[in-house]
């Protein structure tokens, strides 16, 4: 078939009869960013097809070009051979396309088949019986086990998940895509998807699945396509690849990113976790008898598929989200234990404990964007010193030095930090937290959307902090990053420890495998 | 005993009349709140709709000279429903197409039909040189039961179901019909998608803004049919300034007291046109006559502060209510 | 959607980092101001006068002599104190629109003390102590939505609203019960009970004025000012900053509250020397136009406010001399409001209008 991990050509004249969608010459930009670069790929009916691709990818954008969500900068898509136009989730419908978001659109005080029917053209009078017995036809056909009448505010996520589903098969879709299905499911719940996946794939319909799960992959898919960091990197047989193949598609050789690596002789136990465990709030486990320890004077680096726990445990680490079970100690450097779990944040400060905590969200959450610099230097300290007045001549200082050390673009410190670029938001938030000299510095996903000299910026103050003897526990997603700028490594599977290795020796290879888990046990 | 029965009808009858105008408000008030606009403008809606209802109603019969029944009745609405619609429009298109704080619109609406009301009230008042009323003939029938006398003479049920004034029939047929279009069409499952989520409904194809605007004008000429029926069926047909104050606010209260339900509307309005008149009918000691006023409002808290506590999620508010919908929030 | 076959005729854009210049901005309001007065003048023509005649009344009823000219204050004076009082909630985004019912409160206590203590207390303590009691009941008004709302997240623009009728609904029972003096009306306070006058006018003024400073400092230099800003921009911040923000979100409602029912208080010793269930007069609904037209900044709330007192003022000259109905006021205040409101549109968003051609292919 002339398929080969790096090097899928795919002859035209073959697919134009074989496709029921085709991508040719794909390109999507977001601003500078482009999300997806010249990706061709297509859809076979009766094929399930995953597609591949570690966090920011570009998977999601692509398909949202198939479900009328955006419309692509460049290239064409086919249907049927045909070129078409998808402006919209109705224009999807009409060329039989129905996505399954990650996110799922429904009404909550609707029942199953109210929100089934949501937006279709009809009759005025809308026959819910008609409706409710359509729905039962499919669910029969397919397997689904939901209550047409039940209302969404009573369903599981595994059922609502389920409606979403059928409301793209009652619009009678063919092409069905389904963003990180089973992100949300246990794993029962995921064999019974994969069940009806494989239903529909024998009523024809060609089926993608979004994933990054390599173990789903060789389980359910026929084909697998995958991106790296916007691009198309190839298609494989699921039957004539294996997992390290797979991976090495994804996270693609190692690159060298010549990040400076001193390491600190004097490191001590700063943080001890041992079994802790978190729920959210729709009741899912997050974090399953998570433990490990931070050394002060060291950096631990996070890795993980997105969603495996990293955003709990950092928070779980700052009071911001309850625990169920297990403990979190913090060990000063004056000598002494504190157990952290059941307090609050600012109990977590008043005791001492110096948890400096960067945010993924950072204006949601680390930053409040109608304020300018001073103003957001001061969330660390404005309860400091007596009287009902704020200071603000000293965050006023940490601003303008900010400023300087890190070199901020900004208009002035007063400039609204919600207009700054994504880059200077994330300075201000990094150099806030470092200069109250934190004796733990949390991050997550510091470098996301920055450039490249924004992110040595951040390695190096990191590694400064090292070298002061914080304990720095850095969430990313860039397996060389990690790789170049931590100590250890920590990896996160499904809310588990699946290992914890030494960044100096470790491969890329190596964590990829444990981050999906199917190298779990070789790997640990 | 008859004495007890009859004096109780009489109340009946007497908080028909005085909930009636009420039913139209709240009925209006819920349509808009489905749609997830919430318009604290029914007051002023209200005095613009009696205000140019009555003006409607008199300017036709004091030009023409017809005094007809039907035709009044019919020109009552009518006139009250453009002012309403009218009044309603502003607010929607501040609010959705030009998105101003609901709150804050709302508002500046009950002034600003408040102002109208009571203008359009005084001037023709001026223009008048007296008091702005109908003729007698239509202030004695507009009120009155469009029902035959005998049916009217049944004993006990004839006053209370056949006595009224043809404006709680139609109110009762606005609510039956609202009611049957929220639930049983698929438009009005449309509509309450707006109300609930709109980002679902928009990327269900659901035009957002026309379902907003269409409820919300709809809406406010129905709120103020509710101003020229408290005119016709408790001012005697005449404008006077204060007559009206209150009510609008009333009947936001009362949206809230149904949980957003045509159909509770119908008993709500009357429990509370019952608890306006209370105090005129019934003397209880312990309770000062006066306080009976203010039971609308705390019943309508107690119910608000149980709905919250219960997080009962069939009792709650639209959940888009008060919240401004733009596409690239997406 | 139909709709987005095509590109849409006018399409949105917020305006970007700089947004517009002082000047356009400034621009925009003042025409958005002029707008409005225009649509009044179509209210005018409606009672066959001279639009330009009655503006030239208004504007010399309203500011015209030393007499009228504190007439006007008067009427301002209660709008900016009301509008400070609700400032704070906004800013946290708390929809207090209660304000009406905090004010009526507020009299209500100040009228309490003004019947029991009058004769027993020298009139500055008396009045001292009117002050704070109505600062106290006003408060409370307020910190009870607020209680439930931080407590159950009980929809507070519903529960505000609903406190208003309530307060309103008893005082309307001491005005025709208890505290009935003669036909339904309470008695006059003593003189002791009465605010001096200053200048001319009595002296809530002069508070409102110092209110004006205190919120000023309030909302930017206290550590509570900043709280309310954190909460009001992003929950979760505050959160994370570990913000106590049920507790906050009382503490606020209370200062509103209090500061309303100290208006309460003014109108009640200033103005009217007797309680009514009118006493708010609507007070508290202007109010939160005017705080929101500020932008929640306490020096615009002094402009708006006077701005809204001649006209106030200026119609009720126009009623005596012209004989247009005095709710002509009403009609332009609406008219500004929906001006003012709309005009914010487009300082904040650019007009592209779609090209005759080629706008088709430019999304293909």
């Amino acid at each position: 078939m002339g398929i080969g991990p790096y090097g899928y050509s795919y002859n035209e004249r073959m697919v134009y009869l074989e496709y029921a969608i085709e991508l040719r010459g794909i390109t999507k930009r977001f601003g500078p960013v482009v999300a997806n670069d010249g990706i061709d790929l297509g859809l076979a009916r009766g094929e399930i097809l995953a597609l591949l691709g570690e966090n920011g990818s570009g998977k999601t954008t692509l398909m949202n070009m198939l479900a009328g969500i955006y419309l692509p900068d460049e290239g064409r898509i086919l249907a049927d051979g045909r070129p078409i136009s998808i402006r919209s989730p109705r224009d999807a419908y009409a060329h039989g396309i129905g996505m399954i978001h990650q996110h799922y659109k429904l009404v909550d005080v609707f029942t199953a088949a109210e929100n089934i029917v949501l937006g279709m053209e009809g009759e005025k009078k809308l026959d819910i019986k008609k409706a409710n017995a359509r729905v039962r036809e499919i669910c029969e056909r397919y397997g689904f086990d939901i209550d047409p009448e039940k209302k969404v505010y009573d369903m599981s996520v595994s059922e609502k998940q389920t409606v979403e589903i059928v409301k793209v098969l009652y619009r009678s879709a063919e092409i069905l895509i389904l963003d990180e299905p089973t992100a949300v499911l246990t794993p029962q719940e995921t064999d019974r998807l994969f069940a009806i996946l494989r239903k529909m794939r024998e009523d024809n319909k060609a089926i993608v699945i979004i994933t990054h799960k390599l173990n789903e992959v060789m389980a359910i898919s026929d084909k697998v396509a995958v991106l790296r960091k916007g691009k198309y990197i190839g298609t494989v047989n699921t039957a004539e690849t294996d997992p390290h193949a797979l991976t090495d598609m994804m996270v693609g050789r190692s690159v060298t990113l010549n990040i400076d690596r001193p390491l600190n002789p004097d490191r001590a136990e700063r943080l001890r976790v041992s079994g802790l465990t978190v729920f959210d709030h729709e009741h899912v486990k997050k974090l399953d008898g998570v433990g490990f320890t931070a050394l002060g004077g060291e950096i631990l680096g996070v890795a993980g598929i997105a969603g495996s726990g990293q955003k709990e445990l950092l928070e779980a680490i700052a009071g911001l989200c309850p625990v169920a079970r297990g403990s979190i100690t913090y060990l000063p450097p004056e000598g002494g234990a504190d157990e952290l779990v059941g307090r609050t944040p600012m109990q977590i400060r008043k005791k001492g404990v110096s948890l400096a905590f960067i945010p993924e969200d950072r204006l949601g959450m680390g930053l409040v964007g109608s304020m300018g610099m001073t103003g957001n230097m001061m969330l660390r300290s404005w309860r400091r010193g007596s009287g009902p007045f704020v200071k603000r001549k000293q965050p006023r200082d940490l601003a303008n030095k900010v400023l300087n050390d890190l070199e901020v673009v900004t208009p002035g410190i007063e400039f609204p930090v919600r207009k700054l670029s994504g880059g200077n938001v994330q300075k201000v938030l990094v150099g806030r937290e470092i200069a109250s000299s934190p004796s733990v510095l949390m991050t997550a996903y510091a470098v996301r959307g920055l450039d490249i000299n924004t992110s040595y910026t951040i390695y190096n103050l990191m590694t400064e902090q090292k070298m002061k003897g914080t304990a720095v526990i850095f969430v990313g997603e860039d397996l060389d990053v990690l790789l170049e700028l931590c100590d250890r490594i920590l990896v996160l599977c499904g809310g588990k420890v699946s290992g914890v290795v030494d960044a100096r020796t470790a491969t890329k290879e190596e964590i990829g495998l444990l981050m999906t888990s199917v190298g779990g046990k070789e790997g640990a | 005993m008859t004495d007890v029965l009859n004096s109780l009808i009489l109340l009946l009858v007497a908080a028909i009349a005085y909930g009636t105008p009420l039913l139209f408000g709240t009925l209006g008030e819920i349509l808009t709140e489905k749609s997830g606009n919430l318009n604290l403008g029914v007051e002023g809606i209200m005095f613009m709709g009696g205000a140019i209802g009555l003006g409607g109603m008199f300017y036709f019969e004091k030009l023409t000279g017809i005094t007809s029944y039907p035709l009044a009745v019919l020109i009552a609405l009518l006139a009250a429903f453009l002012a309403g619609a009218l009044a309603s429009l502003i607010f929607s298109f501040l609010t959705i197409t030009l998105r101003t704080s609901q709150n804050v619109t709302g508002l500046a609406l009950a002034i600003f039909g408040t102002g109208v009301g009571q203008f359009a009230g005084e001037m023709m008042r001026i223009r008048v040189g007296g008091y702005v009323s109908l003729s007698l003939e239509l202030t004695n029938a507009l009120p009155a039961s469009p029902f035959p006398q005998a049916l009217q003479d049944i004993p006990y049920i004839g006053k209370l179901l056949f006595g009224n004034s043809i404006f709680f029939y139609l109110g009762i047929l606005a609510a039956v019909l609202m009611h049957l279009f929220l639930k049983k069409t698929r438009k009005g499952l449309y509509l309450r998608a707006v109300g609930e989520n709109p980002s679902t409904a928009d990327s269900a194809g659901i035009s957002v803004t026309r379902y907003k605007y269409l409820a919300t004008v709809v809406g406010g000429g129905l709120s103020a049919i509710g101003g020229v029926v408290y005119i016709i069926t408790t001012a005697g047909c005449t404008w006077n300034n204060e007559g009206l104050s209150g009510v609008g606010w009333l009947a936001v209260a009362l949206v809230i007291f149904c949980l957003w339900r045509p159909l509770s509307a119908l008993w709500g309005s009357v429990l509370f046109g019952a608890l306006m008149i209370l105090y005129m009918r019934l003397q209880l000691p312990f309770i000062p006559t006066e306080l009976y006023k203010i039971l609308p409002y705390v019943v309508t808290v107690i119910v608000l502060i149980l709905s919250s506590l219960r997080n009962n999620k069939e009792k709650q508010p639209p959940e888009g209510l008060g919240l401004a919908y733009f596409r690239e929030d997406r | 959607m139909a709709e987005s076959i095509k590109a849409p005729l006018i399409r949105l854009e917020k305006r970007g980092e700089n947004g517009l210049n002082p000047a356009a901005v400034w621009g925009i309001r003042l025409g958005s101001i002029a707008a409005a007065l225009l649509l009044g003048c179509v209210a005018i023509l409606l009672t066959g006068n001279n639009p330009i005649k009655a503006y030239g009344t208004m504007i010399n009823g309203a500011l015209g002599t030393a007499v009228y000219r504190q007439q006007t204050i008067k009427r301002a004076i209660p709008l900016l104190g009301c509008a400070l009082a609700i400032a704070p909630c906004f800013k946290m985004r708390f929809w207090n629109i209660g304000a009406e019912g905090q004010i009526t409160a507020g009299a209500l206590a100040a009228t309490f003390v003004a019947r029991t203590c009058t004769g027993k207390l020298p009139s500055l303590p008396l009045l001292l102590l009117m002050a704070l009691a109505a600062m106290v009941l006003g408060g409370l008004w307020g910190l009870i939505p607020g209680f439930f709302k931080a407590k159950w997240n009980t929809n507070e623009t519903l529960f505000t609203l609903m406190m208003n009728y309530i307060i309103i609904g008893v005082v309307a029972w001491l005005q025709a019960g208890p505290w009935e003096a003669k036909q339904g009306r309470i008695a006059h306070f003593e003189e002791a009970a009465e605010l001096p006058l200053v200048a001319g006018i009595h002296c809530g003024w002069i508070i409102v004025l110092a209110l004006v400073l205190f919120m000023h400092v309030y909302m930017r230099h206290t550590k509570h000012g900043y709280e309310i800003a954190v909460i009001g921009d992003s929950l979760r911040t505050a959160q994370y900053a570990g913000m106590n923000v049920g507790r906050i979100m009382m503490r606020t409602m209370f200062l509103s509250g209090a500061i309303s029912g100290l208006v309460g208080f003014i109108i009640a010793s200033g103005t009217s020397h007797t309680l009514s269930r009118e006493i708010a007069g609507g007070v508290g609904f202007t109010s939160i136009t005017v705080a929101w037209l500020s932008q929640l900044n306490a020096f615009a709330m002094v402009a708006i406010s006077l701005l809204l007192g001649i006209l106030s003022k200026g119609a009720a000259t126009l009623q005596t001399v012209m004989n247009v109905p005095v709710a002509i006021s009403d009609i332009i205040t609406g008219l500004l409001l929906f001006c003012m409101l709309g005009s914010e549109f487009f300082i904040n968003y650019r007009l592209i209008l779609r090209k005759k051609r080629g706008g088709k292919e430019a999304r293909k």
